[in-house]
């Protein structure tokens, strides 16, 4: 048992990895070190899902979100509606109802042109269902191969019309975490669709707009604190970062997460953690304890909120720390993702 | 969800932990095996369960920390070469080789690609008739029939694109490599569950009679580990020092003897260095003479290529239990998952990484 070993570090990368897209660690890293320095404004230091300002006293809401998915049509739902979705989830996260959009089109030589109307009509038919419009865009075709069929990008405007202050540095001890369904549902969907992994399931994507459902949420319950849709990253990620700027602890209740059977037996399979794959329908809410059934049986009330469930609450301490209880009741950290191993799924 | 919910019941474990408790009279330390194994204990916080008599020592059983650096720097320049396409585990695509690890030498334009069996490789080699395929083969006797199975699938389809390179552990010799060791103080092993579901468990009756030491075959799920120390340790505490199976569920003595053929058939077994540790004679597999076409040492000049490995972290310490992850002066400041000093730190089976992801709350508190 000789020549004890060790590998020697590497520190920094001099080129961009795919999990500097992860959500992760290596994306915050990559907004703190690299994009806030050099566009440091203070209306951007907001840092949440999109950015409120004002105009005329009015109080609007300005997000934008890019959608590279393969494959681009998937159960569940397809590229199109995923882009619209999205961005009307980020307006509605800030309290904004959302009201227009604009739509940025990326398409690859050679994409067959059915699929390109099959995606205009989702859009269409995502944004009527979301009560939004789709007043401008842009189009560029690169050449084959420089590109992945088409990817979109999704610019929107949102109006905030009721007294609410959506962040999580309103998060105060003694709240609970809210979830409006199931878990990892399109990140297992995307991951069993894609070509080279032999692995047949019936999951469905499960974007959906969630505007409707906020705007209950906070129809009942105006001192909400911080609404989220945990896409890219799962649970673990957002509730990191709600954790971070609180400063606070969140602890979660393993036994109330609601998880599908057949995604939970997916991530067993692939040896995935559900807490950080993707959703795209789903939101976490948290509010002050009182108002938590009020807020519950408002969401069970929505389409988009049937499965709702309380699985967390807010403590003082450990401070900026996310934990889980686990089903034997021992209690462990939730740390933020490290890395991307998860195939594009937004 | 079956064979999962029944194994994660706070009730069973509660049972069992209180059945140690009353078992116990002296202290003991035991080792388990293997990465998964690692996990769960962390994961559920299984030693703040058990009573403070019992050491849980975390053995070598995770193949991405015990690969030689040399056969990680192997790899990348496999994948340097124009027109090659490497696969691998996705694990095995973070480690830190010699000065880059392969995540980086694709973000460089390598053609690196995670794939989830070594089939997926084969099929590769098969779309891809222009390229040369290499499945960089690395894990302990559970990762090795399919890993044979690649070879012979591709021979079966006569492509003569893909090959593999291959490092292969075995964990009965590295269980009397440890006890070998005069600074040993491991007292019972939780022996992997899966690693014997492959080859049986007629191997582990020499190292209980030779070593007096108790062996028992264990699962991975929180009722399976408690089991297992429980079962330990009422061997230890009356004295006696036998096999015990427990994972009878998953394991056959003879175990999965159509595994072992493709295995026996593609794979002889050979020294090995293990990462950390050094050669262990007889612990791993290389790939037999009549198979060498897929072989990518034979097939790619690699023979230039040796790296010295810097006493910079402990890993070693680590990979032999002689040292916990939390005790290592580097853990947590100079060593994290995104700036690795070593594998155990990188791997979802490495000790260093479920350490470091769910108990670093308990120094902040």
């Amino acid at each position: 048992m000789k020549n004890l070993s060790c590998p020697v570090p590497i520190s920094t990368y001099d080129k961009v990895l795919l999990a500097h897209g992860g959500g992760g660690k290596l994306t915050h890293q990559l907004i703190q070190n690299t994009f806030l320095p050099i566009l440091d404004n203070e209306l951007l230091r907001q840092q949440h899902d999109g950015t409120e300002f004002q105009v005329n006293g009015n109080r609007l809401v300005m997000s934008t979100d890019s959608f590279v998915v393969q494959p681009i049509f998937f159960p569940g739902g397809d590229i199109g509606e995923l882009a619209v979705n999205g961005t009307v989830n980020d307006l509605a996260c800030c309290g904004a109802k959302p009201l227009y959009l604009s739509v940025g089109l990326i398409i690859e030589e050679g994409l067959p042109m059915a699929d390109l109307e099959r995606i205009m009509l989702s859009m269409k038919k995502a944004a009527d269902e979301a009560g939004v419009q789709i007043i401008t865009g842009d189009t560029k075709v690169v050449e084959k191969g420089k590109g992945d069929q088409i990817f979109i990008n999704t610019t929107g405007i949102g109006l905030i019309e009721r007294p609410v202050h959506l962040h999580p540095d309103q998060v105060k001890a003694g709240d609970v975490v809210l979830i409006n369904g199931t878990i990892a549902d399109h990140g297992i969907c995307i991951l069993s669709s894609r070509a080279g992994l032999e692995f047949e399931t019936t999951i469905e994507s499960d974007t959906q707009p969630l505007n409707g459902l906020i705007d209950a949420i906070l129809e009942v319950c105006p001192e909400t604190r911080v609404i989220r849709d945990p896409t890219r990253g799962g649970l673990a990620s957002t509730l990191n970062e709600i954790a971070e700027t609180s400063g606070l602890c969140i602890e979660l209740d393993e036994e109330n997460i609601p998880i599908q059977e057949e995604v939970r037996g997916a991530c067993e399979l692939l040896g995935l953690d559900p807490l950080y794959v993707a959703n795209e329908g789903k939101i976490l809410v948290i509010v002050p304890a009182e108002s938590a059934e009020k807020v519950l049986i408002a969401m069970k009330k929505n389409r988009a909120g049937k499965d709702s469930a309380l699985i967390g609450k807010v403590k003082p301490s450990p401070a900026s720390t996310l934990l889980i209880k686990t089903t034997i009741g021992s209690s462990r950290i939730v740390d933020m993702i490290s890395g991307e191993q998860l195939p594009r799924i937004c | 969800m079956k064979y999962l919910d029944e194994f994660r019941d706070s009730a069973l474990v509660q049972n069992l932990a209180r059945e140690i408790k009353k078992t116990v009279t002296q202290p003991w330390t035991i080792m388990e095996i293997c990465g998964g194994q690692t996990h769960t204990i962390v994961r559920y916080d299984i030693e703040h369960l058990i009573p403070s008599e019992i050491t849980l020592i975390h053995g070598p059983g995770c193949p991405v920390c015990v690969t030689p650096l040399e056969m990680i720097d192997k790899a990348i320049a496999i994948a340097e070469q124009p027109n090659v396409i490497l696969t691998s585990f996705g694990d095995m695509l973070r480690v830190p080789g010699s000065d880059k690890d392969l995540l980086s030498i694709k973000a460089a334009g390598a053609d690196v690609r995670m794939v989830y069996s070594p089939l997926d490789a084969v099929k590769i080699a098969e779309e891809n008739p222009d390229k040369q395929v290499v499945f960089f083969a690395v894990g302990f006797e559970t990762t090795a029939p399919a890993n044979a199975m690649s070879i012979v699938e591709a021979k079966r389809r006569k492509l003569t694109n893909f090959s593999i390179l291959c490092s292969h552990v075995l964990v009965p010799p590295a269980i009397r490599a440890l006890l070998s060791d005069p600074e040993s103080k491991i007292q019972g092993f939780l022996a992997a569950g899966h690693v014997c579901t492959i080859m049986g468990t007629e191997d582990y009756f020499p190292l209980v009679s030779e070593f007096n030491v108790p062996i028992v075959i264990t699962g991975f799920e929180p009722v399976d580990i408690l089991q297992g120390i429980l079962m330990a340790v009422q061997q230890l505490e009356s004295g006696k020092a036998e096999l015990n199976n427990p994972y009878s569920r998953s394991v056959h003595p003879k175990g999965n003897l159509g595994a072992q053929s493709v295995i026996n058939s593609v794979f002889e077994v050979a020294n090995q260095t293990w990462r950390g540790i050094g050669e262990i004679p007889l612990s791993g597999f290389k790939i037999r003479k009549e198979w060498s076409d897929f072989d990518a040492e034979s097939r790619f000049d690699l023979g230039h290529i040796k790296a010295t490995e810097s006493p910079l972290c402990h890993s070693g310490l680590i990979l032999q239990g002689k040292l916990k992850p939390v005790d290592c002066p580097s853990f947590g400041k100079e060593c994290w998952p995104e700036h690795p000093l070593g594998a155990p730190m990188v791997s979802s089976e490495g000790a260093c990484a479920a350490y470091f992801r769910y108990t670093r709350h308990e120094e902040k508190v």
